[in-house]
């Protein structure tokens, strides 16, 4: 195993894998922006370097400043977790030359795999099904124009280069085709420093279901079953689960092998997850391979009862995997919730800011993966996830009930978060059924929202108690004569009395 | 201690009085026994005839909210100074209105300029923040008055950067 990882990353993943290191008995070394002083990857590192501006351009994306960290701070292998460098094969390669290893697959499975075209080329040799589409990043708008008359819309544009839904736009007619490769042209050329798009059809009411595989450097591949990640907004993953509500054993065994087979034919070793579109008929067709470890790979770990990033350490170190794929065994059930500083009733506007209080939830099968802390300002620079809240149970219904309960739990105050979003997802029905596609959620944010007319009493005396509420925190903001009003309950003598009546009324035992 | 509370949407008269050491909550003239403890900043326990609710008070800027038992109440305060409600500051006289910036950021696109008519919902001009791109909408039909930011400037949240009329 390495003495010492330098974790080229921010936030909760850096966290993350900072964790493993502990647990590994490794070093873990951070590197930080101007604006990253404080955060909480920092101060749980073993060690921390500065690497530059708050712009990630000028530190967590320039492969000569982290390599340099690592050979001053004498790293013996980098982690790149999600995001930044993870899937840049330059960086693979830099790592080999100034020999660091590089935790994950080697530059040549990156650049094969990890190119969408290169992959639905590969898929295709391999026999695993794809969506139509180009095979060719597309140069210009008017050509993109004149592939789509060959299939028509609705058609989707995508980064050559992309992930997490940037870059990417559905195009509905032709009319919208200009503007929307607009915007992905610009939107792929901030966020992966490479413009160019290519482009497939868009199917019905598909779901997006991934499949983890893990490749060791001795030929041995598993995967470790599915992700259900149709939830997603604007293309952004927002729920997943783990399994899919919709998956049978044949169909995960079709699947797993599919995506080990595109592995072994890309040469992968590490972790890795083949993504599919699933259609109403159970159909699946190969979207693309991230070459990393993914956001949402909690909700396999918690089903699989594995650590996936002490696996890909051990997997970079060299080591077998310890278990063949019919030791993999699926147990309970898992749920995913991304927390985002946004504001859900202000078209998910970004809402950066200090974090005054934290509300933390804990308990029976809950997991938090995060990078916050109260007294802590999430920058303007950097994605607006703010963590992960897990949840599993026995079954479905157990993990969604335990998800809920999390919920009312959680708070981030002084900034919005999306937590009121995952609220209204889970009283859903359609959500409780199972029944959603790649476009749920923008159809069922668009849908008026259903007025609410409960009119209980407990509606109203939770009401009343917001008043309450409201008047004691005007008071304890402006101050004075109000504030002292309220101070005296605790003291109040009454109530005393109250309670030694009460204590005499229990029966003597 | 007596304040107009507006909670969602619904006037109310809330007031904080002392009788014998016991704290008596009157709203809307219904004398009510609560017992309401802070319990850490802006959060607060109450407990109405035994039920218990824990209520989180957060402001954004004008912005005030009340979150219990899964509901997102929006609260207006009226003190001697007037009311102190939520969304408040974008409405301005005669159907002029200011768009604000929602959050702080670099604006990378001006799609409008003075003298332009616009629908409501049309994009006017795009925020990026947090690596995404924000696309600030008009609230109304109407004429672009004054376009107030330039490509590549940064803005705070709450900045005003377009006025339609």
């Amino acid at each position: 195993m390495f003495k010492k990882v330098l974790i080229a990353n921010r936030g909760e993943i850096a966290v993350r894998i900072a964790r493993a290191c502990r647990e590994l008995r490794v070093r873990a070394v951070a590197v930080y922006s101007d604006v990253d002083r404080a955060s909480l990857h920092v101060r749980l590192a073993d060690e921390a370097y500065p690497i530059g501006l708050a712009p990630s351009g000028e530190s967590y994306l320039v492969i000569e400043k982290i390599l340099g960290v690592a050979r001053y701070a004498g790293c013996d292998a980098i982690h790149p977790g999600y995001g930044f460098l993870a899937e840049n094969p330059a960086l693979a390669r830099a790592c080999v030359d100034a020999g660091v290893t590089f935790i994950g697959p080697p530059a040549a499975a990156m650049e094969q795999l990890g190119s969408k075209t290169a992959a639905r080329q590969i898929a295709r040799d391999v026999g695993a099904p794809t969506v139509p589409g180009t095979l060719n990043p597309i140069k210009t708008v008017d050509e993109a124009a004149e592939i789509v008359r060959g299939i028509g819309f609705p058609v989707i544009l995508k980064a050559v280069a992309g992930g997490g839904g940037k870059g990417m736009r559905s195009v509905a007619s032709e009319s919208e085709l200009a503007s929307a490769w607009r915007d992905a042209t610009s939107e792929a050329q901030n966020a992966f420093g490479d413009a160019r798009l290519y482009l497939e059809k868009y199917l019905e009411r598909p779901r997006h279901i991934e499949i983890q595989v893990l490749a060791d450097q001795h030929g041995h591949f598993v995967y470790l079953g599915e992700r259900e990640c149709s939830v997603q907004r604007r293309h952004q993953k927002v729920i997943e689960e783990a399994p899919s509500p919709i998956m049978t054993a044949e169909l995960r065994k079709a699947m797993g092998e599919a995506a080990v087979k595109l592995a072994r034919a890309g040469n992968y070793t590490n972790a890795g997850t083949v993504e599919f579109l699933v259609d109403a008929e159970r159909n699946f067709y190969f979207l693309e391979m991230n070459t990393r470890l993914q956001v949402e790979h909690p909700v396999t770990e918690m089903v699989t009862s594995l650590d996936l990033v002490k696996l890909q350490m051990r997997i970079a170190a060299g080591e077998p995997l310890p278990f063949g794929q019919a030791d993999i065994e699926l147990r309970g059930h898992a749920v995913e919730c991304r927390i985002y500083a946004e504001d859900p009733d202000n078209n998910f506007f970004p809402s950066p800011g200090k974090i005054i209080d934290c509300g933390v939830p804990t308990g029976p099968g809950i997991r938090l993966d995060e990078g916050i802390y109260a007294g802590w300002t999430v920058p303007n620079e950097y994605d607006p996830m703010l963590g992960k809240l897990v949840a599993w149970g026995g079954d479905r219904e157990e993990a969604l009930a335990r998800m809920g309960r999390a919920l009312a739990e959680y708070h981030a105050s002084g900034i919005k978060t999306n937590v009121s979003l995952f609220r209204r997802i889970l009283a859903s029905s359609d959500f409780q059924k199972g029944a959603i596609y790649t476009r749920w959620l923008d159809d069922f944010l668009s849908a008026a929202p259903v007025a609410e007319g409960r009119n209980t009493e407990e509606e109203s005396q939770a009401e009343q108690a917001a008043a309450i509420a409201a008047l004691l925190w005007h008071a304890s903001q402006t101050g004075g004569a109000s504030a002292s009003e309220t101070r005296t309950f605790a003291e109040s003598r009454w109530k005393t009395e109250g309670r030694r009546e009460q204590v005499n009324r229990e029966p003597q035992l | 201690m007596k304040l107009q509370i507006e909670i969602a949407g619904k006037k109310r008269q809330v007031e904080l009085a002392r009788a014998n050491e016991r704290a008596i909550w009157t709203i809307d003239g219904q004398r009510l026994e609560a017992d309401a403890v802070a319990v850490s900043s802006g959060t607060y326990s109450i407990l109405i005839n035994g039920k218990s609710f824990e209520v989180r008070v957060e402001s954004f800027g004008a912005e005030l909210r009340a979150i219990t038992a899964g509901r997102d109440f929006s609260v207006a305060i009226q003190d001697e100074r007037g009311w102190r409600r939520n969304r408040g500051g974008s409405l301005e006289a005669e159907g002029r209105q200011q768009v604000l910036a929602p959050m702080p950021g670099k604006i990378v696109r001006v799609l409008v300029s003075a003298g332009d008519s616009v629908r409501a919902g049309q994009g006017l001009l795009v925020v990026e923040a947090m690596k995404m791109q924000n696309e600030i909408r008009a609230p109304k039909s109407g004429t672009i008055d004054r376009v107030r930011v330039v490509e590549g400037q940064t803005v705070n949240a709450g900045q005003v950067v377009v006025i339609v009329s």
